[in-house]
Order: C-alpha cells, then structure tokens, then sequence
C-alpha cells in the first residue's frame, strides 16, 4: 500500500522478542477496532492465502479469541489469544496460543505474550506490538519451526510460519 | 555439555555475532580471533566450538594451521527467516490497510 507508512520489525535474541511497529493511515479508533472485534479481525489477521474465522471472541480482561486460520487446501490452524490487561484505545497485552478446535491450549507448544500500544501520529496512528517468549528456548522452538520450512516452497513456509507466529 | 547444532543459540551472544563479523572479512586463526578480545583465550575457542557445530563457521587445514571461514549460506538461511516472519507481518498489514480505508471511505 502506502509505501510512505512507518514499519519497523526488530528480533531481538536478547529479550526474547519480537517488536513490530506499523503506522496506519485512520484514526486509533478505528485502528484499535480492527485490532479487538473478531468480525473485523476476521478480515486481516491472516495473510493471504490463508483465511482467518472467529470460532468465539470475549475481548476483556480474562477472556479470549478462539480462531483458526485456513490455508486453501482447508487445513485448520486453531489458535487461542488470552486477554489479561486491556486499556480501550492505548493498549492491551495477552497471552497467544495454538489450541484445538475445541479451544483447548495444546501444551507443547511455546506461547509467547502479546503487548500491543496505540498511539496517536498526527492524524495516523501507531501501534506497537511486542512479542515476547518466555526463555531463550522457547523463542528457538519457534524459530527452529521456521527453519525446518526453509527449504520446502513459500507457500508452504507461509502457512508453517504463521502457525508459529500465533 | 551437549553442544547444541542451533544457529539461533549461537547468535544470541554477542562475543560470537563479533567473531562472524571478524571472519566475515576474511579467514582467521583461532588464534588471531582471539588477540581482537579482551577474554581467554580458552573462551574464544568454546565460542569457536559453538559456532562450527552449529556450522556458521568452518575449519580448514592450512599447513600447520586451522582457519576458520564463514559460512554465508548458514547466515543467509537465518536472514531468511528473518525475512520471511517480517514479510507475513507486512503482508497481513497490508490487508488491514484495505480495511482501513474501506471504513475510512464508508464513514465519509
């Protein structure tokens, strides 16, 4: 799109993280709407080809959106994003997870806690998204997830590495 | 200790990004690696150990010597996924994007 918005994408081995900053072009209402309502979720979190649906979305405190996202051969992905703070339009943190469709947290896999921040650019906005695994081995697992893809096609790579980045 | 063949591991301390950014000029003893930090000379070699067996870097025999040389194509596949994570955020915001202005326009 605009080539001229903000985007900065930063690893850090160090603290375990991962820290995204995008400038949007709309208002941080509208910005943190499409960030906190499943319908409209629904319609960006996953990059094409894959398709995200909302199986049950409870945004406050303590609760949780139940997704899954659907590559185009229509193999499900499920993952669980638990809310723990939420401040309506500056921030809110949570806690990722890959689930089952039943929205149970599968154990074996690494979660990693999301803490994102809305702030006002001019009449753009900015959100920052950190996220951060709890150990260096857990961000290794996910990383090496990813590794394992790299010789397979990009396609299949895409889907594999955006189950690990849920 | 189990050396561990990661790369990730092997990158996350900065005493080893420094030594692949020495051998990325050119190939080195171990120790003319060593005489560019103020550690033992024992650490480095443990450094060295981590990065060959992650095979970041490689020895080879030069006469009476063992250089070691960078292997770029273990760096590029790190790069690689780099990328690849960075271009997933890229392309779902991108979508949002479209969203945006969707509702941007709608709300006129």
């Amino acid at each position: 799109m605009n080539p001229k918005l903000q985007f900065d994408f930063i690893v850090d081995n160090k603290t375990n993280s991962i820290t995204v900053k995008r400038e949007f072009a709309a208002k941080r209402q509208l910005v943190w709407d499409c960030h906190t309502k499943s319908e409209l979720l629904d319609q960006w979190f996953a990059p094409k080809p894959l398709i995200t649906k909302t199986a049950s979305m409870d945004f406050r405190e303590g609760g949780h959106w139940h997704y899954v996202m659907v590559d185009p051969e229509g193999t499900e992905y499920w993952a669980r994003m638990d809310y723990k703070t939420i401040t309506p339009i500056d921030s809110y943190s949570a806690l990722d997870g890959f689930s089952n469709s039943k929205g149970e947290l599968n154990p074996q896999l690494p979660r990693a806690t999301w803490d994102a921040m809305f702030t006002d650019l001019k009449a753009h906005t900015l959100v920052q998204t950190i996220v951060k695994y709890n150990s260096e081995a857990d961000l290794q697992t996910v990383l090496q997830m990813g590794m394992k893809e790299g010789l397979t096609s990009t396609l299949e790579r895409l889907d594999e590495l955006l189950l690990i980045l849920r | 200790m189990k050396l561990r063949r990661d790369p990730f591991q092997a990158i996350a301390d900065p005493t080893r990004r420094a030594i692949l950014i020495l051998l990325a000029s050119h190939t080195m003893t171990a120790g003319a690696i060593a005489s560019h930090f103020d550690v033992a000379r024992p650490t480095i070699s443990k450094h060295i150990q981590v990065l060959s067996a992650c095979e970041l870097i490689e020895p080879s025999r030069q006469g009476r010597e063992i250089f070691y040389e960078l292997k770029v194509e273990s760096l590029q596949e790190i790069d690689m996924w780099i990328e690849q994570c960075r271009k997933i955020w890229e392309a779902r915001f991108s979508q949002l994007d479209t969203l945006l202005s969707t509702m941007n326009e709608n709300a006129k």
